[in-house]
């Protein structure tokens, strides 16, 4: 059985319909990619998984794991694995990185009724996650994503994906606004935690990313619909002739 | 079209304070004064007969309705309920080590209070300062908090028995913070408390000083205790001289505080206040900071947090006289249920305070849709050569950041902890005492969590 399985899914925001019936299934130890020109609906099916309240499911369904998402509340969804790397990462002034990070790390501990971990035993863990992205320890003492660069806030999200370990994640964008050593470091974190029993789902407007990760397959989505799936060289394709042979 | 308006006096109905002429007589015979401070309870009493209280009409008072207040009766307070050392040292901050002076019901009392001999630092008792015939006191009484400045300053001045008076010798550094502790008991329900603080640092001087207002009758929830506690703060920042001054307010939720800070400068002097606000049905504080000299800076913090019907006011001028100083203001609110917020920030730059940089600013996060914030910024500039800005908000949780969170797995009671800790930490960071600011980040921690539904 798939890890994700998306059928017949449609969206609206307010009364507008952005997700038009799409279907997608992700085993696990795959990495997808979702490539497709502005407005095609990316970033919406991203935010639909994570479960963004202002986006309405009105037919089809999302299971992860066996398990109705779409019943599921956006915590519940972070509890059960499901991890989003937002395009425009959130500032929260006050709250430094490290508490964040040891919160969010234990609220998931504690909805799997694991003991959380203390305050020692978290920095022993974040140190090593720290190596994934290249940052020493200071970066933790600043406040989440608050006036942090472009990059570091996508680095940054990277690090989150490291410390929590995501059975899916869902990159959206995670690229757009990188230079190269930035692209090298998020495309280094996301290889480093591809697991047999994770799988990673790229949200991507270019296929420059995919020099440094690989995907199993690619999608493009145009109009809210998967309009062409493929291997890895589908996006090679897509570098060189653009994406209006397929959208029309 | 206007009519002129008739030239006879319109009759108004002046709003007392019912049985003040009774507590005004009483502290005239229980406490005998010197003829300058007879002289001033005089014109203290019959000022605020004259004028009574304050009314919706009054600009200073329009959001901060007397109603209630007006409706009370008050008697002399009867003896204070007994406080021990351990009902006042969960209002202390290392009640085991730090000196204080601690006040029951608006009385010195010196059992209770840690005064250890500290070089270059005299404080005590303001009735004992009176009555030794300190002429500092003299001196300094009435300066920075007149006596008329407005009807709750004339109730103090007639009623004040006693209060604290601090003088720190020029150049004295002292390390540990001084703590004056307010008490009231249930020996004051339905009475007025009115202290009255002397807070003198001379030139060159620097010192911590903390003023804590608690409810010693039982927790917040304490049954039915109204008393009116009405407080003047004096304070006198010599040239080179620092002042770190924390207020902290934990009246009863049953009680009025009312309070008047009034603060003057000299010469390259430093004052930075820091004011929480936490209890009292009605809590009012006004704040006035005379810069009364060039290259002073004054640095105000606030923070309130109101619950069901409390209304929480904060008013602070400002007085920018003389070039090259600056003031920098944050005062921050966190308000749920039917609590109100009252702002008002006077900034004045005179023609002559050319240089002036001053920023103020006020935000407010409601928790609730019925929870109220009235804010108003005036900024009164005569100046032309200054930088002042000022800027105010009033909002809810941020709806971004609680998706952000809730993706990451915390939600809920726990999202909203977060995310106001985050809110008020901005000034309590602000806080120089490290040992203060740990203290004041974890009270207001636990209030915190009464706010959250």
């Amino acid at each position: 059985m798939a890890l994700l399985e998306i059928t017949d899914l449609h969206a609206t925001a307010g009364d507008t319909e952005i997700l038009k019936g799409i279907s997608l299934s992700v085993d696990a130890g795959q990495v997808h990619a979702i490539m497709g020109p502005n407005g095609s609906g990316k970033s919406t099916l991203a935010q639909v998984i994570a479960g963004h309240p202002a986006y309405t499911v009105t037919r089809g369904s999302v299971t992860f794991d066996g398990k109705d998402l779409l019943d599921m509340e956006a915590e519940e969804r972070a509890h059960a694995g499901v991890f989003l790397a937002f395009q425009y990462p959130v500032e929260i002034p006050g709250v430094t990185n490290a508490y964040f990070l040891r919160s969010s790390y234990n609220a998931i501990r504690k909805a799997r009724g694991l003991e959380e971990l203390d305050p020692i035993d978290f920095l022993d863990l974040l140190e090593q996650r720290l190596q994934v992205v290249e940052w020493g320890p200071e970066i933790m003492e600043r406040a989440v994503n608050f006036g942090f660069s472009g990059g570091e806030k996508k680095r940054n999200e990277i690090l989150q994906m490291a410390v929590l370990e995501p059975r899916l994640a869902v990159l959206d964008e995670t690229d757009s606004g990188l230079d190269i050593d930035a692209l090298r470091v998020v495309a280094k974190g996301v290889n480093a935690l591809r697991r047999p029993d994770s799988a990673t789902l790229l949200v991507t407007h270019y296929q420059r990313l995919l020099d440094y990760i690989v995907p199993d397959k690619v999608h493009v989505l145009a109009g809210g619909r998967i309009v062409k799936s493929g291997g890895k060289e589908l996006a090679h394709q897509l570098e060189a002739r653009g994406y209006e042979w397929l959208t029309g | 079209m206007t009519t002129a308006a008739p030239d006879v006096p319109v009759p108004t109905v002046r709003r007392t304070l019912r049985g003040f002429p009774e507590l005004a007589a009483e502290v005239r015979d229980r406490a005998p004064a010197p003829a300058w401070l007879a002289g001033a309870r005089e014109d203290a009493t019959s000022f605020f007969a004259e004028v009574g209280l304050p009314g919706s009409k009054d600009e200073e008072w329009r959001f901060t309705s007397l109603q209630g207040l007006a409706a009370a009766s008050f008697a002399p307070p009867r003896s204070p309920a007994v406080v021990d050392r351990t009902t006042v040292a969960p209002f202390l901050i290392e009640h085991d080590r730090w000196p204080r002076l601690v006040l029951v019901d608006g009385r010195v009392d010196l059992t209770l209070s840690h005064l250890p001999d500290i070089a270059g630092v005299t404080w005590g008792s303001l009735a004992d300062a009176i009555g030794g015939g300190n002429a500092l006191v003299e001196q300094h009484l009435f300066q920075t908090v007149p006596v008329e400045a407005n009807a709750f300053t004339a109730i103090n001045a007639a009623l004040f028995v006693d209060g604290a008076f601090l003088r720190v010798a020029p150049g004295v550094v002292v390390s540990d913070p001084l703590q004056i502790l307010h008490v009231t008991t249930t020996g004051a329900t339905n009475s007025v408390v009115a202290p009255r603080m002397l807070l003198l640092v001379e030139p060159g001087a620097s010192a911590t000083v903390v003023e804590t207002f608690a409810f010693a009758g039982g927790g917040h929830a304490a049954g039915a205790h109204p008393y009116l506690l009405d407080v003047c703060a004096e304070v006198v920042v010599g040239a080179g001289a620092r002042l770190e001054h924390i207020r902290v307010q934990r009246d009863a939720t049953s009680a009025w505080h009312v309070g008047f800070t009034g603060v003057t400068q000299d010469r390259d002097s430093h004052y930075r206040a820091f004011t929480l606000a936490l209890g009292g049905r009605l809590s009012r504080h006004d704040l006035h900071a005379r810069l009364g000299a060039p290259h002073v800076e004054t640095l105000l913090y606030g923070l309130y947090l109101g619950q069901n019907e409390q209304l929480v006011d904060n008013h602070t001028v400002i007085y920018h006289d003389h070039p090259d100083c600056n003031s920098w203001e944050v005062y921050k609110g966190v308000l749920t249920d039917r609590a109100h917020g009252v702002f008002n920030g006077k900034v004045i730059v005179q023609p002559a305070a050319q240089k002036t940089d001053a920023k103020q600013t006020n935000r407010n996060l409601l928790l609730s849709d019925t929870a109220r914030v009235d804010t108003k910024p005036q900024l009164e500039i005569f100046a032309d050569d200054v930088r002042c800005t000022h800027g105010a908000t009033i909002g809810k949780l941020d709806e971004q950041q609680r998706f952000y969170l809730r993706t990451r797995g915390i939600a809920g009671h726990e999202a909203q902890v977060m995310l106001i800790s985050a809110f008020v930490s901005e000034v309590l960071v602000e806080i120089e005492q490290p040992r203060i600011r740990s203290a004041l980040q974890q009270l207001v921690h636990g209030e915190m969590h009464a706010l959250i539904r």
